[in-house]
């Protein structure tokens, strides 16, 4: 069972669902963090590093002394990653997507790839959680190729629950990180700015074509138009995570609210016992 | 001396353009025999990313040697610079009020890109 947590807005609590999540279920899981800019699940889990590697992409590399400025790689690349210039190619690798393209087309084989490496992948034991996070150098563009490396462990989880934690937003790295899921669960918040995210990553999943539920957290802030759309559009609400002075103080500590708070580790097994019907039956209506 | 202009339009009259790499056009002007042509960029607005390199390379292939536009990226302006062409920058509404400005020696020299990279 493979659960993604996904949102449109940051901060609307996908890493505090996540983290709690993965604690509350007792028995042994895994949880992917592959918000790669800011893998937060460790500040909550702890845990001791238990693998810690870099992890490298190919980008192309020039002979100078063969390249006679034909251009030909520059045409080819879909990315703009390659202009030529004093008659030689020139290579910006930070825009560069990895597809071989340029180095297999050009005529006097001058290109040849190479790594770049652009961050880390590390393993976490914390109690029942194996945490495999990505983590993007600073200064790097592209998460993607971190994303697609931290859901490689998928496979080397196959037998226990996977959580899946994806980076806020919409565009491809959330929908990298949801793909090929059984469920996602979209947290929101019931503010303007929520409810107008909201919508846009409901849409986002639709289209990748996913059965998806709601979590409402700091539910009671703002207003319920959250609540109200869900119920009008008959989008299942998995849980409501009270909004509170004391949840806000516990994780600003670093804690797990599950382990402080037995009233949310109830929350949580109430969300787990909603995952399991929805993922078992299916959950082929709320596609 | 051909003189490079970020450009909403293809002729002299055309509002300017305040960004670089996704301008519509780039208006070049031939301040020897007073004429013009206009490169269209089409291309790189609609481009996902890398529009200020590919920008950069078809100026520096136009034989421009005076750029003038309000904001540079880092990448595209490595390009520019690196190609030895001198960068001015400008705030009006037409081209032809940004040629003007130039030959009037009245522009302000930007010596290194002015802004963040968008990739």
């Amino acid at each position: 069972m493979k659960i993604a947590i996904a949102s449109g807005k940051g901060g609307t609590g996908k890493t505090f669902v996540s983290s709690n999540l993965a604690r509350s279920y007792k028995q042994r899981i895994a949880l992917l963090d592959c918000d790669v800019e800011e893998p937060n699940n460790k500040l909550f889990l702890k845990g001791e590093i238990v693998e810690q590697r870099r992890h490298a992409v190919l980008v192309p590399k020039l002979k100078s002394d063969l390249c006679d400025g034909c251009r030909v790689c520059q045409q080819v690349c879909e990315f703009n990653s390659i202009i030529v210039m004093g008659g030689k190619a020139m290579v910006f690798e930070d825009l560069c997507h990895s597809c071989g393209a340029c180095t297999l087309m050009c005529p006097q084989k001058a290109l040849y790839e190479v790594d770049h490496e652009i961050g880390n992948i590390i393993v976490r034991k914390s109690k029942n959680v194996e945490l495999v996070e990505g983590l993007l150098d600073v200064g790097k563009a592209l998460a993607v190729p971190l994303i697609r490396e931290v859901k490689s462990y998928i496979d080397h989880f196959k037998d226990i629950p996977i959580i899946i934690d994806s980076p806020p937003g919409t565009s491809c790295p959330m929908v990298w990180t949801i793909e090929n899921s059984d469920y996602v669960v979209l947290v929101a918040e019931s503010t303007a700015f929520g409810f107008h995210d909201f919508k846009i990553a409901l849409n986002t999943v639709k289209d990748v074509d996913l059965p998806y539920g709601v979590v409402i957290n700091k539910h009671g802030l703002g207003d319920n138009r959250v609540e109200k759309y869900c119920i009008e559009n008959n989008i299942p609400i998995l849980a409501r995570i009270p909004f509170s002075k004391e949840v806000a103080t516990s994780y600003s500590k670093g804690d797990l609210l599950v382990e402080v708070d037995p009233s949310y580790q109830k929350i949580f097994e109430q969300l787990w016992e909603e995952l399991r019907n929805r993922v078992s039956s299916g959950a082929k209506d709320e596609k | 001396m051909k003189i490079c202009v970020t450009s909403s339009g293809a002729t002299l009259e055309s509002p300017f353009d305040n960004r670089f790499g996704r301008a519509p056009y780039f208006i070049i002007y031939n301040s020897d025999d007073k004429s013009f042509s206009a490169i269209d960029n089409s291309v790189n607005i609609k481009a996902s990313q890398g529009a200020g390199i590919q920008a950069a390379q078809l100026i520096v292939d136009s034989g421009a040697k005076i750029l003038l536009t309000s904001n540079l990226g880092p990448k595209a302006g490595e390009l520019i610079y690196a190609s030895g062409i001198k960068v001015y920058q400008v705030e009006v509404e037409s081209v032809k009020e940004a040629i003007d400005l130039y030959l009037k020696k009245e522009l302000k020299e930007l010596k290194e890109s002015n802004v963040e990279g968008h990739a």
